[in-house]
């Protein structure tokens, strides 16, 4: 049992971190959810992928470097110390991404990985429903057969769309078999959010930038080309998603590990010792979350899989958030509610119990599947 | 990097944990609670056969808290902490039979002084022999503890490794206060355990009270505190700074706590009875809070060492 870093791991950190001191923006990045800033995040994600730096767990054939999974997590403590923007391509590069390289064919992972790891195409999650929320299996989109044109048609709505507003492609999931249940049915697609018969309309989030979209689909063709694993196996493929997204693929230690650094600084600054417990508790959290993702990357690595404990991951790092930007807020009293990185990073870990499946429903999985409980009888099913 | 028991280590604590599961600690704890200290004497024995006393001299902190998670797991009673963490960095040697230290401000009695073969008091100088006074009942039955008075003129055993007259600086006390967090892991897991088993077994409205999400979240969170303390733990042990063992005990004392309070609930008032041995856990745990440095202190060290850095 060791914390300790080999010689190759180290030389990757240094060169990581050299790369990075030397370009890196000086000034934030405005927010991606605005025209201007959008344009800045993809220029960056250009930048990040010239020098193999965007996607370091890739094959090299989609410009990555074939980072193994404790080199990936170096990178991304390195990225978020360096205070390097925020990736606006993330549903693509990590949640989508994992289930290219699983499920889809080479013709899909050729056409699709490049641009994706450069940024050129930013891919926005069509996911929730307005009447499918937590309950993602009973959605109402529909997929109909068109033999002639060797496709699918969909129609529908979903909502919630993160970047939606100016993403370039789409993934979602919609009821192919109007028999089937719930969970059955399914099909998983890709489409460009320009395709005829998409509107999408952008929703002011919290903070009043249109982060997220509602996207209707009226008679939108997709080609078979463009479908994710087999018609009907939409749910399989899916929660394969929802488990990178919960899990270490999303939320590295290097983010949080960089807040509690930057929360110890603002104590130093703005000492209150009437704080000072909460200060310790946030730095605590994040440090037992850095040292668990070491278990985590070490199980894996010996081929282990991630399953429930993605759940326990996401109501930890998503209340970690929260407990590092509301001490913060409290630090800088009653300078909190005047705009400032805290403040945007506080709005934003807001979100976190709710996205990616609400922390209510994570619990239910770490009860049922973690501790074994009965599972809760289910209400009447459509 | 391997941030993993390795089978050698997970083989050690397999070894205790069946050692332990068939030796009715339940029935020990209540023996030694009652004064009887036959069968409790008899298990001290068959675990330092095992090598339980030997590790903090012979082997590395990791096997000294997979020893210690054990000993809370079952609720061993006995003065553990101080004959097999504190006293053997301490004198710099394993401690022969059953010793007891108070360490004040920390560990202001000693534990279980009056089955002790040696007993010491800990000072700003290093340790020495103690006189045994008066005894305090501990919300915990389990631990008798003892005021203790120097002996006038006994010899000082220096303390190995004070850097400071402030014994809080010491590699015994960190060592002891990382064996107390091992420990309270142990005990909040077992508590986790014994209310998941109750929550499936126990009806009410016709359904099994743990399939309401009222009960599963909060178990939920007790499984979410306590996978977050064990790599504290683990941390602590590679690399025991006092940061690091400050952390163990205070996320492993806050994850043992939850774990309690939501057992009893759970267990509604039969858990709340003597009889019913979920008592000797969360009794335990109450004690093991403050033992060996309060949150309070731990949390102000750590705070201290992060505005330093």
């Amino acid at each position: 049992m060791d914390l300790e870093l080999s010689e190759s791991e180290l030389a990757f950190r240094d060169e990581a971190r050299a790369w990075l001191a030397a370009n890196v923006p000086a000034e934030p990045l405005p927010s991606m959810d605005t025209a201007e800033g959008w344009e800045l995040h993809q220029e960056w994600e250009a930048r990040l992928a010239a020098d193999r730096w965007s996607v370091v767990s890739w094959p090299r054939d989609y410009h990555g470097r074939e980072a193994s999974l404790v080199e990936w997590v170096i990178f991304e403590e390195e990225y978020y110390r360096a205070g390097a923007p925020g990736r606006v391509s993330q549903n693509g590069i990590f949640l989508l991404a994992p289930i290219i390289f699983e499920h889809g064919t080479k013709e899909q992972q050729d056409r699709f990985l490049p641009t994706m790891a450069t940024g050129e195409n930013v891919w926005a999650q069509c996911w929730s429903e307005p009447e499918a929320g937590s309950d993602l299996a009973s959605l109402k989109s529909t997929a109909r057969r068109d033999e002639a044109r060797g496709g699918w048609v969909l129609n529908g709505q979903k909502t919630w769309s993160s970047r939606a507003t100016y993403a370039h492609w789409g993934f979602g999931l919609f009821r192919s078999d109007p028999e089937a249940a719930r969970h059955n049915g399914l099909t998983y697609f890709l489409f460009p959010m320009d395709a005829e018969g998409i509107t999408v309309r952008p929703i002011a989030q919290l903070d009043g930038e249109a982060g997220f979209a509602e996207v209707f689909f009226d008679e939108v063709f997709v080609p078979d080309s463009d479908v994710l694993g087999a018609p009907g196996d939409g749910w399989r493929v899916a929660m394969s998603t929802a488990g990178n997204e919960r899990g270490l693929s999303l939320r590295s230690p290097g983010r949080f590990c960089a807040a509690a650094d930057r929360l110890v600084d603002l104590y130093r600054e703005r000492p209150d010792a009437r704080v000072g417990d909460r200060v310790v508790d946030a730095w605590l959290k994040a440090e037992a979350y850095r040292l668990y993702t070491w278990g985590t990357v070490t199980r894996l690595a010996d081929g282990g899989e991630m399953g429930a404990a993605g759940s326990v991951n996401k109501v930890w790092w998503s209340e970690l958030d929260i407990a590092l930007h509301e001490t913060a807020l409290d630090l800088l009293g009653p300078e909190a509610e005047v705009e400032s990185g805290w403040l945007d990073g506080y709005t934003f870990a807001l979100s976190g119990p709710i996205y990616a499946g609400t922390n209510e429903i994570q619990r239910n999985i770490i009860a049922e599947r973690i501790l074994g409980l009965p599972r809760e009888p289910k209400g009447a099913q459509r | 990097m391997r941030f993993e028991l390795t089978d050698e280590q997970r083989a050690f604590g397999d070894a205790l944990e069946s050692l332990l599961s068939s030796a009715d600690t339940a029935g020990v704890a209540r023996s030694w609670a009652d004064g009887d200290h036959g069968p409790g004497l008899k298990l001290w024995d068959r675990l330092a056969e095992q090598g339980v006393t030997m590790l903090a001299t012979e082997a590395s902190p990791v096997e000294v808290c997979i020893a210690f998670e054990a000993l809370g797991r079952h609720a061993v009673p006995g003065p553990w902490v101080e004959s097999a963490a504190y006293l053997p960095v301490a004198l710099g040697r394993e401690v022969e039979g059953v010793a007891t230290v108070a360490a004040p401000p920390h560990a202001p009695y000693a534990l279980d002084a009056d089955v002790a073969d040696a007993v010491y008091l800990a000072g700003p100088d290093g340790l020495s022999e103690a006189e045994v006074g008066e005894r305090h009942a501990s919300v915990d039955r389990t631990r008798h503890l003892f005021s203790v008075v120097e002996v006038r003129g006994a010899p000082v055993v220096e303390v190995r490794g004070a850097p400071a007259p402030s014994l809080e600086t010491t590699n015994a006390f960190d060592l002891a206060a990382l064996a107390t967090a091992a420990q309270l892991l142990g005990l909040g897991e077992r508590v986790l355990a014994d209310t998941v088993t109750y929550a499936k077994q126990r009806r009410q409205f016709g359904r099994e009270i743990g399939s309401y999400q009222a009960i599963k979240h909060q178990l939920a969170d007790v499984r979410i505190a306590l996978d977050f303390a064990r790599p504290l733990v683990h941390g602590a042990a590679l690399d025991p700074t006092p940061r690091a063992v400050s952390a163990a005990k205070v996320m492993c004392a806050d994850a043992a706590y939850l774990a309690s309070r939501t057992g009893l609930q759970v267990h509604g008032a039969i858990g709340y009875t003597a009889e019913f041995d979920l008592s000797i856990w969360i009794t335990k745990i109450r004690a093991l809070v403050t033992a060996w440095g309060t949150p309070a202190f731990h949390r102000a060290r750590i705070l201290e060492s992060l505005v330093e850095a």
